[in-house]
């Protein structure tokens, strides 16, 4: 429990009692501890929401911006100094919805960053509207005869554009998420996983016991390279959810386009204003 | 003495080889050059130009006389004919229709059996005879330029032959500045500000005529170890500039007007997590698309009001290349200083407008360094992000410098970047937003530059903000030649607006001429705002195109001496 200290700052927060967003802040605060990181170390961008405060809630650096844009200042920052960990973490709406073309692009750059997405498949601090992944088949306050269009699978999305690892969680699979978490860090490249979580306040159909009657975790045997098995793991919904890293690729990452990068981090490297003589001379 | 160049042609005709090949040859050759782009946005077809001025001293704007009509196309001699004077030419390829001298060219004819893509370099060779000068400067210009040496051959020959067939028609004084100097334009002198002051990441979306920062900034990234990323969009490219400058690296993102709609809650963003950035817009006429390839002011208001919510903000318009180069240079500094976002203000006209200046003097700039030391913080002593002080400047670490975590946040928060909600919180914290601006505005806002007879003898103040600078210097001049007494404020920092030598000014005697390339007056309305004072005339342009000095000087005489 000591190292548990290392990492937790605050029991007083602005989530509802029994918000899936506390155990997944213990699973991820457990992920840290066992990767013996130090609290400096790591960084964590966030958008707005609910799940957005948790940088607020964690002994960790954090960058608790607009809604929507948690990925860009990460890959901004991992530029910056690669030598720490970098976490991206939203709720389903800032990071498919008002977020959707960012995550899009950074698949396609693969920066070496942990994406957290606390999916509840529902807006929570705006109070209950549908987000992209909200099912079909619910009713809110603004979608009073159900949802014009159909639910968003992030997982599917990520494994069209072959992303180079791809996990769902789960809050009510606490030990599973932790090693889901620590395998994303220990992931070379960018490592996305969807966590199901209930949203006790506003969404009364995807409950605990919804996602517990539905979920299982993905077998030891399962092979997490093969893209066309994944791909059928990744229809899978309405009678079961797959646990796990449903696919795993080793890929070039964002820093490999820079052999300067790879020296010390770029904030400690030094720069002088008469660097630019050299490129001067073609003014000449 | 001045000559004016035009070279006109459609899209695709090669217009910037050619430009880029003569101006150069020029330059080597020591004579000042001023040159403005008028280019359409297409790929193909249309009608371009780029009017190249060259003289025996400092030449600040464009002309609307010509010299030397050099026709790449029929259009062009039925466009810019009216403007040839007397004592004019035409260079062409065929027989112009027109009553003005004409030298005939068969350019297609002399490329056709040695390189029909070099074919421009025939009208080089014919311009660089025309203007009485030697090919020398040319032909090392044409080594360097190209790669292949066939290619470098083919041009050699060309120029040689279209030299052979033209025919001296005016001569240019020798050797007017003997100084190293550099020639430029003015998105390049921007760049180099920022690579100077330390930049070492930049983010932008394409967009004209801001484009050419990033391009430039790009071809550097290996030489000095700067990162450039084309962003998804300008949302992404100002919140990926401020992730950076979080990590402690000096950054920065450049757009258009509708970039700079897109970037503005990212500046807000910059504002309340003081977070320093500098922000490039390069204007060209709205709203939405507007014009993309012309130049306007009409940003102004929308810059300096630039996202919901109250931060400190500084925006600053250069007026010149040198300006641009060293103040761009000086936004970092002060970005860091201040902790906030400074945009730069610039414009299509300075952007694509090339000229010689003297060699940067580098040996007296610094890249000042605003981080907390480390060593103070290796005891007990406690990190606060926000830690309010007696200037409102909070210590600034980056994450991972010190043993100790800290958070930033878009919501309004307490000292350690927590969220709060409490009023008191908020007063403060606005008020040690607030309280940065004005440390800015008294130490650091520069007044605006006087040109002109002394102060208390003019009639009439005129008055610029920004890239005007050249063509109102120049109807100074000339109004000066009139016997005319006036004076000239050139505003380069516009927000906060100093206004101390300004209201020097505000007597019954003199009146007060804005002149700005938008419709509303709007740098003359922000005077209005913060010193009360009415301006009588507003000299206006709004349709894409820059301003001349003669043309300042004749809408003067018509419109406020009469």
């Amino acid at each position: 429990m000591e190292n548990q200290n290392l990492f937790s700052m605050t029991e007083n927060t602005a989530w509802c009692p029994g918000c899936g967003n506390f155990p997944l802040r213990n699973a991820l605060i457990d992920a840290l501890n066992e990767l013996e990181l130090k609290p400096w170390e790591v960084v964590m961008f966030t958008g707005i929401g609910q799940a957005a405060k948790m940088p607020h809630y964690l002994n960790i650096n954090g960058f608790n911006g607009l809604h929507g844009r948690s990925l860009p200042p990460a890959l901004g920052m991992k530029i910056a100094n690669k030598d720490l960990s970098v976490i991206v973490e939203s709720g389903d709406g800032c990071t498919y919805g008002e977020g959707g073309n960012h995550i899009l692009h950074n698949i396609r750059r693969n920066p070496d960053i942990v994406h957290l997405v606390h999916d509840n498949q529902i807006y929570g601090l705006t109070k209950g509207q549908a987000s992209p992944t909200t099912g079909d088949d619910i009713t809110t306050e603004v979608q009073p005869y159900g949802i014009n269009a159909e639910p968003f699978n992030p997982v599917k999305f990520a494994l069209g554009m072959e992303a180079s690892f791809v996990a769902r969680g789960f809050v009510g699979e606490m030990e599973h998420l932790t090693e889901l978490i620590k395998k994303a860090f220990n992931h070379r490249g960018y490592a996305l996983i969807d966590i199901l979580q209930p949203c006790v306040s506003f969404n009364k159909i995807n409950t605990y016991q919804w996602y517990q009657e539905k979920a299982y975790k993905l077998e030891d045997i399962y092979d997490e390279t093969n893209l066309e098995t994944a791909q059928r793991k990744a229809e899978e919904w309405e009678n079961k959810i797959p646990l796990g890293v449903i696919y795993r690729k080793e890929k070039e990452i964002f820093m490999d386009n820079f052999d300067f990068l790879g020296e010390k981090p770029l904030v400690e490297q030094k720069r002088e204003p008469q660097d630019i003589k050299t490129t001067l001379k073609e003014f000449k | 003495m001045k000559i004016n160049i035009l070279i006109g042609g459609e899209a695709g005709q090669g217009l910037k080889t050619t430009f880029s090949i003569l101006g150069k040859a020029l330059f080597r050759m020591e004579f000042n050059l001023f040159s403005t782009k008028d280019y359409m946005s297409r790929i193909r077809g249309g009608h371009n130009f780029i009017k190249l001025r060259v003289g025996d001293e400092k030449i600040t704007g464009p002309a609307d006389e010509i010299d030397i009509l050099v026709a790449l196309n029929k259009e062009t001699v039925k466009i810019h004919e009216e403007n040839v004077k007397n004592r004019g030419v035409i260079i062409s390829e065929e027989k112009a229709e027109s009553s003005v001298e004409n030298i005939v060219i068969p350019a297609g004819e002399i490329a056709k059996d040695v390189n029909p893509r070099a074919l421009n370099t025939v009208f080089v060779g014919a311009v660089l005879k025309a203007l009485g000068v030697n090919t020398d400067n040319c032909q090392s210009v044409i080594r360097e330029y190209f790669n292949d040496s066939q290619i470098i051959e083919d041009n050699l020959q060309l120029l040689e032959k279209g030299y052979q067939k033209g025919k001296e028609v005016l001569s240019l004084p020798e050797n007017t500045f003997n100084n190293e100097q550099l020639f430029l334009d003015g998105n390049q002198a921007l760049a180099l500000g920022a690579l100077s002051g330390g930049l070492k990441y930049y983010s932008a979306y394409p967009m004209s005529p801001s484009t050419s920062i990033m391009n430039f900034v790009a071809q550097k990234q290996k030489d000095l170890k700067v990162v450039v990323e084309q962003a998804e969009d300008e949302i992404a490219a100002i919140n990926m500039a401020l992730g950076a400058s979080y990590g402690g690296i000096r950054s920065m993102t450049g757009t258009s007007g509708g970039g700079l709609a897109l970037m503005n809650e990212g500046i807000g963003l910059a504002g309340i997590t003081e977070t320093p950035l500098v922000i490039v817009d390069v204007q060209r006429p709205g709203p939405a698309t507007g014009l993309p390839t012309r130049t306007s002011q009409a940003d102004l208001l929308f810059a300096i009001n630039s996202s919901q919510g109250e931060f400190p903000l500084m925006v600053t318009a250069p007026r010149n290349h040198e300006v641009a180069f060293y103040d761009t240079f000086r936004a970092l500094n002060l970005a860091d200083k201040y902790q906030i976002p400074v945009l730069i203000l610039s414009d299509q006209f300075l952007a694509d407008s090339s000229t010689n200046i003297d060699e940067f003097d580098l040996s007296n700039l610094s890249i000042d360094s605003y981080f907390v030391d480390k060593e103070d913080f290796n005891g007990d002593q406690e990190y606060k992000r926000y830690n309010i002080t007696d200037t409102g400047i909070s210590p600034r670490a980056y994450p991972g410098q010190l043993e100790q975590t800290f958070t930033v946040d878009s919501d309004e928060h307490d000292e350690y970047g927590h969220i709060i909600e409490d009023g008191d919180t908020r007063n403060n914290m606005v008020e040690k937003r607030a309280s940065k601006e004005e440390k800015l505005k008294s130490n650091d806002i520069k007044e605006p530059l006087y040109t002109g007879q002394p102060a208390e003898e003019i009639d009439y103040l005129l008055i610029g903000y920004g890239s005007t600078y050249g063509p109102i210097k120049e109807a100074v001049s000339l109004l000066q030649e009139d016997k005319l007494s006036v004076g000239y404020l050139s505003f380069t920092d516009i927000w906060p607006l100093p206004v101390k030598k300004l209201l020097k000014f505000n007597n019954a005697k003199i009146e007060f001429v804005c002149i700005e390339n938008n419709y509303r007056g709007q740098f003359a309305n922000l005077i209005s705002q913060e010193t009360g004072i009415q301006i009588e005339h507003n000299i206006l342009k709004y349709n894409g195109r820059p301003f001349s000095g003669i043309e300042i000087y004749n809408r003067i005489k018509k419109e406020v001496i009469q």
